[in-house]
């Protein structure tokens, strides 16, 4: 464990893994409920997380709430469940849910004041354009210089409920001073809804009902047609990571991509939460990702 | 609370159950030195190692219960010489004892695991996994007392080290197996493994989930298990138990103590509360100080 010393870095105390990665506080911890609000089909929740530190763009917590955790649906759930914020700082986590089971269904119907189990944040979380370009570049041999306009352009692709992180990044990415290009992907135009503070981002909705009819994987590919010089950050479900994976792939862009599997810890004590490697054997999505370089994974499964 | 087990003095009789608390990922997670401070378990059983790396089964390895978790992970490990090589010599850190948990699908092979990982000092004790599948019978080398005392009597005299039977509950008579296990020279006992399950795709179709198609069930859905099948072990024979299934709180390990058990081993609440261990154990001294 190390400390960050950068005078610049507000985040600067804040213990770190030596792989750079934000430390979770052993254990878990109660956070309070400040706000939600329901967008279009999603549900924004607010939590006063008063002894957690902000967490890294791509990493994750564990939520469950401390009462009727367990009462659903088959009487589940019983695990907490994963979820990325999509900001936190001040001791407040944001984040984005939608109602697809009984542990999210429990936590969309949150009230105000009500305490929630939090553990985290957990994972890998995004990593620099520049850092991610070097990397797969040494990868694959070639090594062209970064080029002379200020390194690779960041191109971030979310699909549905893959957005929170991909705002996390976007916005620790124009603090940073580089301006993404931002492709956003939904199944229609409630879910859409989401979307509408970002007014320069590209919209596709599957069924036509806002922005390209299409998919985004679509509006990356035309992207990528304009200027090769980019790298990627995908999230979203399974099958379009794997249309990303596929397509960066053939075209040899750097990506990353933030997965996610069923998991039960969050911590890299099941061993439940695996991806499939390119070299074959498998990866912890939770403690090895979520966020992981495209190159070094085999096709993305579909759940 | 302090307590001894075989040899072993111990902080607080609460353990963690082998496959269910990884302290090297957890370091990463954590910390280091947040982990080492607090570590919740008295000793660590370390995840069940082969003699031969092991990938582990296919996605999706999770299916989760009313109040239960069923897992069909395939026991992926990196192999017992990168196990002694790259893993005892960090774990030798940890503030407890190291048990070690070890597999094989014969006699043969348990018996050079066993050896393999009893030269080591930094290893307090081993713990025998024997829900292996004998691959002739297709039934756990562990689930028929006769078959278990053979592969047993194979491998006691291959290390002086205290020796765990870790008994499978997948079978007719727990208590026979038991037997048959102090009868071939286990020092102590353990269980329960996770029952076996069958969970279905949530579509109706019929088909099953679990990408190993079949896994086992843990967690508060088996503890009343546990406890009949400790009390029933107990029952027969004289070596000292752990005792294991859907510990939650304090009082679930005090049960577990009153029909026998002399550890506790916390598994599958660790997944909901990485520090668990140190909850319950404190859970546990509260009780019984105030009894
Ligand atoms: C790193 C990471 C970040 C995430 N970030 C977000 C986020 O920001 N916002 C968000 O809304 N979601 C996020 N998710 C997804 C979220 O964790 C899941 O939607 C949630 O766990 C679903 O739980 P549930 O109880 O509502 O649904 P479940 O019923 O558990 O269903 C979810 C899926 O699991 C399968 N399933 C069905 N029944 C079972 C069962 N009994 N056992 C196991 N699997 C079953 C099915 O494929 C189903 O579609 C993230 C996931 C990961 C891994
Ligand atoms: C995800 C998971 C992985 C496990 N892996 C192992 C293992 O590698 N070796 C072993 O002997 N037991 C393994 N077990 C069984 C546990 O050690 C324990 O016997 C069982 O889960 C019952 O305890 P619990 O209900 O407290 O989880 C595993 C259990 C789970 C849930
Ligand atoms: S969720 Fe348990 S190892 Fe990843």
């Amino acid at each position: 464990m190390s400390v960050h010393q950068s005078g610049a870095d507000p985040h600067s105390a804040i213990p770190r893994g030596e792989d750079g990665r934000t430390l979770a506080p052993f254990g878990r911890r109660r956070a309070l409920v400040v706000s939600t609000r329901t967008v279009g089909s999603y549900v924004l929740l607010e939590l006063a997380d008063r002894d957690g530190p902000p967490a890294d763009p791509g990493q994750f917590h564990m939520l469950a709430t401390q009462q009727h955790w367990g009462a659903g649906e088959d009487e589940r759930p019983f695990l907490p469940r994963a979820f990325s914020p999509m900001g936190s700082s001040g001791g407040h986590l944001w984040f984005m849910l939608e109602d697809v089971g009984p542990g999210t269904h429990r936590l969309a119907t949150l009230k105000k004041g009500e305490a929630l189990w939090v553990s985290g944040p957990f994972g890998r979380g995004f990593h620099s354009p520049e850092t991610v370009h070097v990397e797969a570049r040494s990868v694959s041999g070639d090594d062209p210089a970064l080029g002379d306009r200020g390194g690779p352009r960041p191109i971030l692709v979310a699909g549905g409920i893959g957005l929170p992180p991909i705002i996390d990044w976007s916005r620790r990415l124009t603090e940073q001073g580089t301006e993404a290009t931002m492709l956003l992907g939904f199944r229609d135009a409630a879910h859409a809804q989401v979307a509408a503070s970002f007014a320069t981002a590209q919209l596709a909705t599957d069924d036509g009902s806002a922005g390209h009819h299409g998919y985004v994987t679509e509006l990356l590919a035309a992207e990528l047609d304009r200027d090769q010089h980019a790298v990627v950050y995908a999230c979203g479900p399974g099958p379009m990571l794997e249309a990303v994976r596929r397509l960066v792939s053939e075209r040899d862009v750097p990506t990353e991509l933030a997965l996610e599997a069923g998991m039960a810890c969050g911590y890299g004590a099941c061993f439940g939460c695996v991806v499939p490697l390119k070299d074959g054997g498998y990866a912890r999505v939770c403690v090895d990702g979520p966020v992981m370089a495209a190159g070094d994974l085999a096709p993305v499964p579909a759940h | 609370m302090p307590v001894s087990f075989c040899g072993l003095a111990l902080d607080h009789p609460i353990v963690n159950g082998s496959g269910t608390f990884d302290a090297l990922a957890a370091e990463r997670a954590f910390g280091r030195t947040a982990l080492h401070a607090a570590f919740p378990f008295s000793a660590y059983v370390s995840k069940t190692i082969t003699l031969v790396p092991r990938p582990g089964n296919p996605p999706p390895r999770l299916w989760e219960t009313a109040t239960g978790l069923v897992n069909s992970i395939g026991l992926p490990n990196k192999g017992v010489e990168a196990y002694l090589a790259d893993d005892v010599p960090r774990y030798a850190t940890l503030p407890v004892p190291l048990i070690t948990n070890v597999m094989g699908a014969t006699g043969e092979e348990l018996a050079e695991v066993t050896a393999a990982v009893g030269d080591r000092p930094e290893i307090a004790a081993i713990e025998l996994n024997v829900s292996c599948p004998n691959v002739a019978t297709g039934l756990d080398i562990g689930a028929v007392p006769a078959e278990l005392e053979a592969v047993l009597r194979r491998v006691r005299p291959v290390t002086a080290k205290p020796l765990i039977v870790k008994l499978t509950p997948n079978t007719a008579d727990v208590a026979l197996c038991a037997q048959a296990a102090e009868a071939a020279g286990a020092d102590a006992v353990s269980l329960i493994n996770t029952l076996r399950a069958v969970p279905l795709q949530p579509d109706g179709s019929g088909a099953r989930w679990l990408g190993g198609r079949q896994g086992g069930l843990s967690g508060p859905a088996i503890r009343v298990v546990a406890l009949a099948q400790v009390a029933a072990v107990a029952e027969r024979v004289g070596i000292p138990i752990v005792g294991m299934g859907g510990v939650q709180h304090g009082r679930h390990a005090a049960d577990l103590l009153s029909v026998g058990a002399t550890l506790v081993a916390v598994g599958t609440e660790s997944f909901r509360d990485p520090i668990a261990g140190a909850r319950i154990a404190a859970e546990l001294s509260a009780l019984a100080a105030g009894a």
